[in-house]
Order: C-alpha cells, then structure tokens, then sequence
C-alpha cells in the first residue's frame, strides 16, 4: 500500500482551506452557491429531520411529513420521546459502556501502536523489514473476513481472575469487557499511520539525547511523542470512530444488557411496533457524542480522514 | 597529549558496541512485542483459523472439538441457492456504489476545492454523515423510507403528485437500490475529503501553465487534475470496493436479508450461519470465499493502476 503515506505536510493541507484557490471562481457565482446549497440540503436534511422528529409525538410527526414543519421544531415539542428511551432502555449503561470502552480503546492503541511504530522507524534490529512488511500485508484484510473464527476463538481464550483471594484460570472471553476492546488495540492501520508520519521527524534528534544518556523509552516520551502530536490526532480520532460505531462485534460477542455498547441497543427499539418519536430520540442521543466531537475539532477530523490518504 | 586521549575516547572498543547494539535490540523487540502480539492473536491466528475451521464441522458452542470433514462446507455452500443469490447482491451493490460514490465523491472534492467564502461550512455539511454512525443512518432511513414516509412524501412534492413512492424496503426490486442509495449518502463525504487532499498535492503552477496555453476547464481536468490524482484514485478505488463488498449493517437493521432474500449478502449470509446458527465451520468458508473476492479485487485493481513507468 505505497499508496498511504501521512505526512505533516498531508494533514496541514487537508486541513486547511484551499492553498490554491486557482481560477475556480466561475464556480464561486450565484450558480455556484445554489447548486452547493443544494447539496448540503440533501445531507442535511434527513438528520435534521431525525433532530426534529425526536421531540415531536409520533402522530404529529405524520403529520408534519407532507410539508416543510417535518424540518422544524413548532407544534406540539417536548422530551416526552427523551424520557421514553430512559424509561424504555438503559440508555444511559449504554452510553457509559460506549463511553468506556472507547476510551480505553483510544488510550491503549495510542500508545501500543505508537510504539512499535517507534521501534520500526528509529531502532535498529534484526527482523524489522519483517515485521514492517507483514503489517502493511494486512492492511487490505477487512475485519468481516475472519469475524466468524474470531469469535469462536475468543471463546476459547483464558484469563485470569481472582476468586476468594486464589487465582483462577477461566476460559471464554464472550459477554464481557475486555472482549470489546483488547481485540480492537493492535492495529496495522494505526501502526502505519505512525510509521509515516514518525518518518519525517529528524533522526539527530535521538542521537542528541542518546549521547545525553537518554534510555529509548526517554526518547520515546519526550522527544518524539511531543513532536507526533498530529498523527496521534488522527489515530485517536480514527480509533474513537471505528470503536464507538462498533455494531458487528458486540452484537455477536456480548449478550448482557448490561455489557451492550450503544450501537447494539438499537435492536431494542425495533420490535415488531416501532414508537418512530423514541427511536428518533435513542438515535440522536447516541449522534450526539460524536457530533460534537466532530464539531468541536472539525479540522482535525478531516485532516485525519484526508491524512489516510494522501500520497506525501 | 590531547591528541592522544581524544584517540582514547572517541572510537569505543568493538565489544562495547556491540553489546549497544544488542541491548538497542532488544529493547526495540520490547516496544514492538505488544502490538505484535496482540495482531498475532487477534488477526493471525483467527485469519488461518477460518482456513483450518472450514474444513471441519466446529460449532460456536460444542462439548466437542471439531473434526475434520474435508470440504463439505464448500460442497454445500456451492449447492445452496442463497448463497448464489447472496454472493450477486454483493457484487452487483459493488458494481453499482464504487463507480458512483467515487465519482460523485470527486465533484464533491472539486466543488469545495475552490476559494470563495462559507467553504469549510460546506465542506463541514458534506461530512455530516460520516461522522453520524451507519447504525443511525440505517435506521433514520428505514424511516424514511417508509410507504407513508418522508421520501414518497417528497417526491409527491417536487413531483406534483406525480410520482406515487412504493414501499421501498419491503419490494425485492427497490429494497437494493434503495439501500445503495442511502450508503452513498452516509459515505461519499469521506471519499470526498480523500480526493481534496489529493487534489491539493498537484502544484498550482501546472494549472497556470495549462491556462496561459489557453487549456479549457475540460481540458485542465482531463489533462492536469487526472492524472495528479492517480494515486489517490487507487487508494480510493480498492477502500470503496473492500468496503462495499463486506456490506452488513445497513442490511441487518434495514431488511435483514429480505424481501424474498434480495439483499442478502456474503457477510450478511456468513454472520447469519456463523452467529445466529452457530455454524463456525460453514461461517468459515463463507468468509473463505469472501476472502479470496477481497484479495482478487484489490489485485486486479493493484494491476490495473499498477505503476507505468
């Protein structure tokens, strides 16, 4: 995958708007502007049209569809729709797990993935085109494929817990926490990702605080990571998406209500009577987390996005 | 003198650096240790596990282990219709979405690559949907796609009631399109954002150049734009096929597999035997086969925007 480089340069411009604003301005006219408009009515429409829907009763919803009040808060608005889902399903457990195991998910593949990068691009060894090469080799296997074995796998998996202050081998990691994110840690991706961009910094750097006596770790800590602070961004951000959006995984490897991430808990909502007010409700509130992250760092999430992708 | 004990320091003696060496090894094999680990356990061992496992007859839960049964899964999975019926969803839900979600994905890019003022709010909207989950998406669209729904609503409107909507998801002949078309929605964004950054990489310069030779706007995209985008255009194509082809979550929320199976899928189809049927063995060569589409794919594509020079 010669194709996917990060590069400071990738993000910067990604990120930025348009370096180069050549002659497109016969874009820029009145034409231009509608035809732009337009567009960004057609992707905004329908999740405004979910933000609307989830504080209206089911019946005025109907109601409202055949004109333009399906876009807009007015008649009969409240959070009874709100209240519902609370009463409905635990909500908030779910958001909590989601929560959870995202972070935790973010925290670990940081700092696993940032330091074999670290290993592979600064450190001399023997086997490390090796381990270079199988990493990029399975860039291109997407998880669908060996979900199926993996999950009869972890089934099979110890771990060790204490009961009654003695160890204890138990075996089957299905239903729980760790399943959700130890498998999703480790990521080739992300370990690419930081192998581009830990590239571009200046080798004389380590060798600066090697002669000062500075263990790898040291270097690792306080020279290089302070100057990767973008590509942490982006595998942050590309990490906390693909985990929070996890549907597949838990759906097959957790049962307990109580375990559920928020994408599963969907399901609860789709019995064979659907109350449209509530599910519209449950669906923004778990939106919401992500769209004001998204909000909050739109630059970087781009850049993140345009920086997988960017020949540098 | 001072020559002299400068000879002293400078070149190390061998041993010593060889044990720098060594330990710079090791400690390299240290950092690196647990993400391999963990890839090995949790991407090797259940990759070659599909491939042991189809050849057995291993269930999710078993008091027994598995055993061999040669290729019995293949044997049946070849003789069952759906699976046919399955592996022609994905490929025509391929067909159909690579070629329009990279090209509109394209117009996208060119449209929010121009300098005039509100830009990053455009840019911001077209992402939109990328960033609200396919879950979310799947259901606000069940929705709406309903017969009484806001897009029959729509098209009544813009149509002067002369477009009467069907029931989208619930006819064999729309539930397809319908579902293609709403994963175009929630995924072109992110594609349009690739094609930017590729698109600012190609030098300014070339455009004034190709103007001052009097090139039309056709012809500075035909002969300037394109070919600065090859290689973001291979990334692009192999990301939406592999993606498109490991297509499941709009189907399990949307149709779950129906009507009469006209959106089943390979994934779809592998996680219905492998989870709700607790088949790992058959699952396993259901994903065998979908591995070896991806791997075909991304090497066609590979060959076909392989380096020319």
């Amino acid at each position: 995958m010669a194709t996917i480089t990060a590069t400071r340069d990738g993000v910067r411009q990604a990120a930025s708007q348009p370096t180069r604003g050549r002659n497109d301005r016969g874009f820029g006219t009145a034409v231009g502007y509608i035809g732009r408009t337009v567009l960004a009515l057609f992707f905004a429409l329908p999740i405004l049209f979910m933000f609307v829907s989830s504080l209206k009763p089911d019946d005025q919803i109907f109601a409202d569809l055949g004109s333009l009040r399906a876009f807009l808060p007015v008649g009969h608005i409240s959070l009874d729709n709100y209240k519902q889902v609370f009463d409905t399903v635990p909500a908030w457990r779910f958001l909590a797990n989601s929560i959870g195991v995202s972070a935790l998910t973010v925290i670990a593949g940081v700092l696993v993935n940032s330091l074999a990068a670290f290993a592979l691009t600064r450190m001399r060894w023997r086997g490390r085109g090796v381990v270079l090469a199988a990493i990029v080799a399975t860039l291109i296997v997407p998880f669908e494929t060996f979900a199926l074995p993996l999950l009869w796998w972890v089934n099979k998996l110890p771990w060790l817990v204490v009961q009654h202050g003695q160890p204890l081998w138990t075996f089957g990691w299905l239903d729980s926490y760790r399943v959700q994110i130890i498998p999703f840690i480790a990521n080739a991706f992300s370990i690419y990702l930081y192998y581009s961009y830990l590239s571009t910094i200046p080798k004389e750097l380590d060798e600066a605080a090697r002669i000062d006596g500075a263990s790898w770790f040291r270097i690792y800590r306080s020279v290089v990571m302070p100057l990767a602070g973008p590509a942490t961004a982006t595998v942050a951000i590309l990490t906390f998406l693909n985990a929070w959006n996890q549907f597949l995984w838990p759906l097959m490897s957790v049962q307990s209500e109580s375990l559920r991430p928020v994408m599963v808990g969907v399901q609860y909502f789709f019995q064979l009577d659907v109350a449209w007010g509530p599910m519209m409700a449950y669906a923004t509130l778990i939106t919401i987390p992500v769209l004001a992250l998204f909000l909050s760092f739109q630059r970087a999430f781009i850049g993140s996005i345009a920086s997988s992708g960017v020949k540098g | 003198m001072s020559r002299l004990s400068s000879l002293n320091v400078v070149p190390r003696p061998r041993g010593s650096l060889r044990r720098t060496r060594r330990a710079e090894a090791r400690a390299a094999r240290a950092l690196v240790a647990p993400a391999v680990v963990l890839l090995i356990v949790f991407f090797l061992v259940p990759v070659l596990l599909g491939f042991m496992l189809s050849l057995t007859n291993a269930r999710l839960v078993s008091p027994q282990g598995p055993q061999f049964v040669g290729l019995d899964n293949f044997t049946r999975l070849f003789a069952d219709p759906l699976f046919w019926k399955s592996l022609r969803n994905t490929l025509y839900f391929g067909a159909v979405v690579v070629p329009l979600q990279s090209g509109f994905a394209l117009v996208l890019a060119l449209l929010i690559n121009a300098r005039i003022r509100g830009i990053n709010a455009y840019r911001a909207v077209y992402f939109l949907p990328v960033v609200t989950s396919i879950v979310v998406v799947s259901i606000l669209w069940t929705f709406m796609y309903q017969r009484d729904g806001l897009v029959n609503h729509m098209l009544q409107a813009v149509s002067f009631n002369l477009v009467q909507g069907t029931d989208w998801l619930n006819n064999p002949s729309t539930a397809m399109p319908a579902i293609i078309f709403m994963s175009i929605w929630q995924a072109v964004g992110f594609h349009m954002v690739i094609w930017l950054a590729g698109l600012q990489t190609i030098p300014g310069d070339l455009y004034e150049a190709a103007e001052l030779d009097g090139a039309s706007t056709w012809q500075r995209f035909r002969y300037v734009t394109w070919p600065g985008l090859r290689a973001t255009r291979s990334f692009i194509l192999v990301t939406i096929t592999i993606a498109a082809l490991s297509l499941f979550a709009q189907i399990k929320i949307m149709t779950n597999g129906g009507p009469l199976d006209s959106t089943s899928t390979i994934v779809f189809q592998s996680v219905r035997a492998g989870y709700g049927q607790q088949q790992t063995a058959y699952a396993s060569a259901i994903s065998l086969v979908f591995f070896v589409l991806v791997l075909a794919v991304s090497l066609v594509q590979r060959f076909l925007t392989r380096d020319k020079d």
